[in-house]
């Protein structure tokens, strides 16, 4: 484990990694509550970064700020090296309701990113049954919503995301409403699909097992105002078989060291 | 459907609900349903031999009765000439009050212009407005149709504005996270959500128009079904009176099926088989 910084003076990624976005100088207030003060932040392309820290300290909203669906009061967001205000092609967001269609299939839903940029049926069906196949839902194309469990769903909500192409997934506490067992076999899943995918994400969690399990980096955040209080890099090597990592030396400290950075803020 | 069954009722609908609850439609076997018609056929045969009055047919008198006015050709006379203002207003009042009600529902200034309008006609006894719309259109089509309006567009905007109003917020932002533009998140997320509601208040709206178009012609001027059962009221021929009025019913219990078969097939195929 490497504890890139414990300040936020402190430069947030070292010079090596070329970052894909940019978060300068955000806030954002909601009524009194400030959410977000003043957050500078890079992610770096093609690795995973987790937002952690306990609820109400403005992870989801910095999350919907660079999505461009949430307005910041101040700052800007960079994303490839170009300003961004509003949704954009290269960004894709995964729900944490899963925002499914309960009217559509599950190929409709997961071409419907391609649909709405307008892409041919036939087209956009043959990408989303490339991810669907992706995502292990090969079967269920037909399927609505509602027939499939929790995990399935979501499944669906990335390989959506994943059918657009963009080169930044968001994914906003993705594996909240799932059980625990689909949840573990969800984020196993995830670990191989991201050596096939080269692509940065940023997860958002409340979960220290589940950020330490998954990412390269974890930036902690405290609440009230929501600000930037360490990033750490987990290190671990996730090449061999996932569920050996959850019974990893350096992973179990590394969730330690993030929980008792975190205990002063839990009532 | 709590409503529509209390609406039916208040106005002698009472068929209605003898059909069946429109909301199994789909999965209730066809048998039990005509178990259920097999059934009140049977009570109303009962009643009309016991006999309940002087004025009560037996179901299979009045059943003699529709043939002999579908052969004489005055039920399909009286039905040309009833469709006619019927159909126009129920699918004047579709179109304008859904249209209307996603309005009120997606703009803010149109809401407070036009719902208190809606909540106030809705409340109101409508049936007393007809005599008005009598003295300003006269006793044409135009106060037929207008007749079937004021009673179907009241609930039919209503309802679609509660149902814009209450659209899962999460699916419309999804729809804007994935650049879509105003245009397709309102038809392609919006009004697909929000038809369950708009289809109940359609199946209220259309049921409601049924109610107006038999006040107009019993209360504007004798024509179309409303003259048949009138004109077969005065000879005292009440099998044909009844047969007239079952008809209405069937018809209009007809129409809420289809309009469900619609709904189902166009905008909620999910729940085809649920």
């Amino acid at each position: 484990m490497r504890i890139v910084t414990l300040q936020k003076e402190a430069t947030p990624v070292p010079e090596s990694l070329e970052s894909i976005v940019e978060v300068r100088g955000i806030s954002k207030n909601y009524g009194d509550v400030e959410a977000l003060r003043d957050v500078d932040l890079d992610f770096p392309r093609g690795k995973l970064t987790s937002l952690l820290g306990p609820s109400g300290c403005g992870k989801t909203t910095l999350l919907k700020i660079i999505a461009g669906l949430v307005k910041a009061d101040c700052g800007t967001i960079n994303v490839d090296g170009k300003l961004v205000s509003a949704p954009g092609p290269e960004r894709a967001f995964v729900f944490q309701d899963f925002a499914l269609m309960p009217w559509a299939t599950v190929i409709r839903n997961v071409a419907f990113g391609l649909e709405l940029r307008g892409v041919a049926r036939s087209e956009r069906e043959d990408k989303a049954r490339h991810y669907i196949v992706e995502v292990g839902l090969a079967g269920f194309e037909n399927k609505y919503p509602h027939e499939l469990s929790g995990g399935m769903r979501q499944r669906v909500g990335l390989a959506r995301a994943l059918a657009v192409n963009a080169d930044v997934l968001l994914l906003d506490e993705p594996f909240s409403a799932v059980d625990e067992q689909n949840r573990r076999k969800f984020q196993e899943d995830l670990i191989r699909l991201r050596t096939n995918q080269n692509k940065t994400f940023i997860f958002v969690t409340h979960s220290i097992e589940e950020a330490v399990y998954i990412s390269d980096r974890i930036v902690l955040l405290s609440p009230r105002p929501g600000r930037i209080s360490r990033i750490i890099e987990p290190e671990i090597d996730r090449s061999g078989d996932p569920e050996l990592i959850h019974r990893d030396g350096h992973y179990l400290d590394t969730v330690e060291e993030i929980w008792q950075g975190l205990k002063q803020y839990v009532e | 459907m709590a409503r529509l069954r209390a609406q039916s009722e208040a106005v002698g609908l009472s068929l209605v609900t003898r059909v069946g609850d429109f909301r199994g439609w789909g999965n209730h076997p066809v048998f039990l349903r005509l178990v259920s018609i097999g059934l009140f056929a049977g009570i109303w045969e009962i009643a009309g031999r016991i006999p309940v009055s002087f004025a009560f047919p037996t179901f299979s008198d009045t059943l003699m009765a529709f043939f002999r006015l579908m052969a004489d050709g005055s039920m399909p006379v009286a039905y040309a000439a009833t469709l006619q203002p019927l159909v126009l207003g129920v699918v004047l009042s579709t179109f304008l009050g859904v249209g209307l009600g996603m309005l009120c529902g997606l703009w803010r200034t149109g809401e407070w212009l036009a719902i208190p309008i809606f909540i106030v006609l809705q409340a109101a006894p409508v049936a007393a407005f007809i005599p008005m719309v009598t003295f300003v259109y006269g006793i044409g089509m135009t106060a037929k149709t207008l007749a079937v309006m004021i009673l179907a567009l009241p609930v039919i905007v209503l309802n679609t504005y509660k149902a814009v109003r209450n659209v899962n917020e999460s699916l419309v932002v999804m729809g804007r996270s994935f650049m879509g533009t105003r245009w397709q998140v309102i038809t392609k997320i919006i009004l697909p959500d929000a038809s369950p509601v708009i289809f109940a208040g359609l199946r209220l709206g259309v049921a409601a128009g049924f109610v107006g178009i038999v006040l107009a012609e019993l209360l504007i001027t004798p024509t179309g079904i409303g003259d048949l059962i009138t004109f077969h009221r005065s000879r005292a021929d009440y099998a044909e009176m009844y047969a007239t009025i079952a008809s209405i019913i069937a018809l209009s219990t007809l129409t809420l099926v289809f309009l469900q078969w619609i709904e189902i097939r166009v905008f909620r195929p999910e729940d085809r088989g649920a």
